[in-house]
């Protein structure tokens, strides 16, 4: 299913936009001119990628700098350890579109048990 | 190089492990470390291990199937360096010849003297440590914390959560305000209060009562608080005294370069132990942060590989994260220089701020309550290369 996100052009360079479905994703505008969406939410703990620092085609967490790769998802170094799913994007007639990705997401620990309804 | 010995096998001493065969380095690599466990993450002890939500496989800092080549030699303590030799002394009378050499060992707790034997009296270093005092906070009761600092605050709040009833003593006037300023200091410690902790402060601990077991902290003020759990939190010390006689410039740590460069040639000092110069801040600085003992030990290895022939870059400012009661505490720069501080974003009272310290009107620190997005474009900022002057 492609859902749309927003306006290329409402998306500066530089720039995230969260999309808040569950789990949410997030559409990357590198500095480059490319568009990448991936999972939102960083692998180790609850903090969102949109939040984080972009730079080339990664993004490092805003909490504890664990950076993934915008084209594969694969993360360089701990805390977090597993990588995050990546999405299809399709850019037509200037509006921005993601194709979600089929695969189990890899959720931290606190966000699974959350959505599993068990302990927080 | 055909050997590189890192001794430390905690953070700094896996990156720059990592980072040597990141860097092609191929020879043989010995990784030297005291205590008995493979690497593992610090952070969450007096957080998610403390309460009981993160388990010990959890605090792996290696990935499964991470394979560095290296030999590992685990409760072995480095009791000196031999420069002529290019040796470590072992405690066990063993030596490693080598080399190049990555002093990675990081910091220990301070203890209080006179405490050594009490039962129910904890510091917080190790998985050691947290492992006891995780069984004994899940027996309830009255926790003193000694130290207002971030460990002291972070466990109050997580065993404030389990339910026992806290008090935090600070000699401090207001805790934090060396790392944070007096104003955010007092800001952040309000959480204490907020979430029915008590914070007694500019008060000192005279002692600490009980036969076997800790029953009370007596303060200098005359008061006793009694007490069935005591933590003291009051920081940390470099462990060089390993290197005393090496030749090493040790000063509050092992004296270093941005890069962790040294006086000796092929060997560098990074995290916890190294007081490496800052460019931004033109002083030497020891900081005891998760994310440049996890950074810069990569500067300190491509040094060590070039002989020392590369041009240290500019590293970014120091940053750290804490977890107090729910808030996401982030600040990155050095508050020390500033002369205002203003909230730029968020309210004092919800406990949300985004806080940026100037001096002469220029960013040089920034900190975050619950406030991720704008922490980061501003640490983004503060990372700018400094001015040419
Ligand atoms: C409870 C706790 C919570 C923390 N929370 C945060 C946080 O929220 N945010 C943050 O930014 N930072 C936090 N930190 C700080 C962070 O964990 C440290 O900055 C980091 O661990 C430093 O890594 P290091 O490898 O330099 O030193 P260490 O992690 O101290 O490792 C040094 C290793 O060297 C070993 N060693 C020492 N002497 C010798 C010797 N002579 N021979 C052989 N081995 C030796 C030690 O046993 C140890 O295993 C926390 C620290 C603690 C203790
Ligand atoms: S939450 Fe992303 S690295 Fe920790």
């Amino acid at each position: 299913m492609m859902i749309p996100v927003c306006r290329l052009a409402d998306l500066p360079r530089g720039e995230a936009f969260r999309l808040d479905i569950d789990p949410p994703v997030s559409v990357f505008h590198t500095d480059d001119g490319e568009v990448f969406a991936i999972d939102d939410t960083c692998t180790h703990q609850d903090a969102s990628l949109a939040d984080g620092w972009l730079e080339g085609c990664e993004v490092e967490c805003p909490l504890h700098a664990s950076k993934f790769d915008l084209r594969t998802g694969a993360v360089d170094a701990p805390p977090a350890k597993r990588p995050v799913r990546t999405h299809g994007v399709l850019v037509e007639d200037g509006m921005i579109y993601v194709r979600v990705s089929t695969d189990a997401p890899n959720l931290p620990p606190c966000v699974a048990s959350r959505l599993a309804g068990g302990p927080a | 190089m055909r050997t590189v010995a890192v001794v430390g096998a905690s953070l700094a001493g896996l990156s720059a492990a990592r980072s040597l065969r990141g860097r092609g380095y191929d020879g043989r690599l010995v990784v030297i470390g005291d205590e008995t466990h493979r690497p593992y993450d610090r952070p969450p002890l007096s957080k998610e291990f403390l309460a009981g939500t993160l388990g010990e496989a959890d605090l792996s800092l290696e990935a499964d199937d991470e394979d560095l080549r290296a030999e590992w030699l685990l409760g072995a303590r480095a009791t000196g360096l031999d420069r002529a030799r290019r040796a470590v002394r072992l405690a066990d009378g063993r030596e490693v010849r080598t080399e190049g050499l990555v002093i990675a060992t990081g910091a220990a707790a301070r203890t209080l003297p006179g405490t050594e034997g009490l039962a129910g009296v904890h510091s917080l270093r190790t998985l050691d440590d947290a492992r006891a005092l995780r069984d004994e906070l899940a027996r309830g009761g009255r926790l003193v914390v000694i130290g207002g600092g971030f460990i002291g605050a972070e466990v109050a709040s997580t065993a404030r959560a389990l339910g026992l009833e806290v008090t935090v003593v600070e000699v401090a006037p207001t805790p934090l305000a060396a790392p944070l300023g007096a104003t955010m200091g007092g800001l952040v410690s309000a959480l204490h209060a907020d979430h029915g902790v008590r914070l007694l402060c500019g008060v000192g601990v005279k002692g600490i009562g009980g036969e076997s077991r800790v029953d009370a902290v007596h303060l200098e003020d005359g008061r006793s608080i009694p007490a069935d759990i005591v933590v003291v939190g009051v920081g940390a010390r470099p462990c060089v005294e390993w290197l005393e006689g090496s030749g090493l410039a040790l000063d509050n740590g092992v004296t270093c370069g941005a890069d962790g460069r040294t006086g000796l040639a092929g060997v560098v000092a990074v995290g916890d132990c190294a007081n490496w110069y800052d460019p931004r801040a033109g002083a030497h600085r020891r900081v005891e942060h998760w994310t440049g003992a996890r950074e810069r030990p990569d500067a300190a290895v491509a040094t060590l590989l070039a002989g020392g022939a590369v041009e240290p870059g500019v590293p970014r400012p120091p940053y750290f994260w804490s977890d107090q009661y729910g808030v996401k505490i982030q600040f990155a720069g050095h508050a020390g220089g500033a002369d205002s501080v203003t909230v730029e974003e968020g309210s004092p009272d919800g406990r949300d701020v985004l806080a940026v310290y100037r001096r002469a009107g220029r960013p040089v620190a920034v900190l975050g309550m619950n406030q991720p997005r704008s922490f980061t474009r501003w640490r983004k900022q503060l990372s700018a290369p400094p001015r040419q002057s």
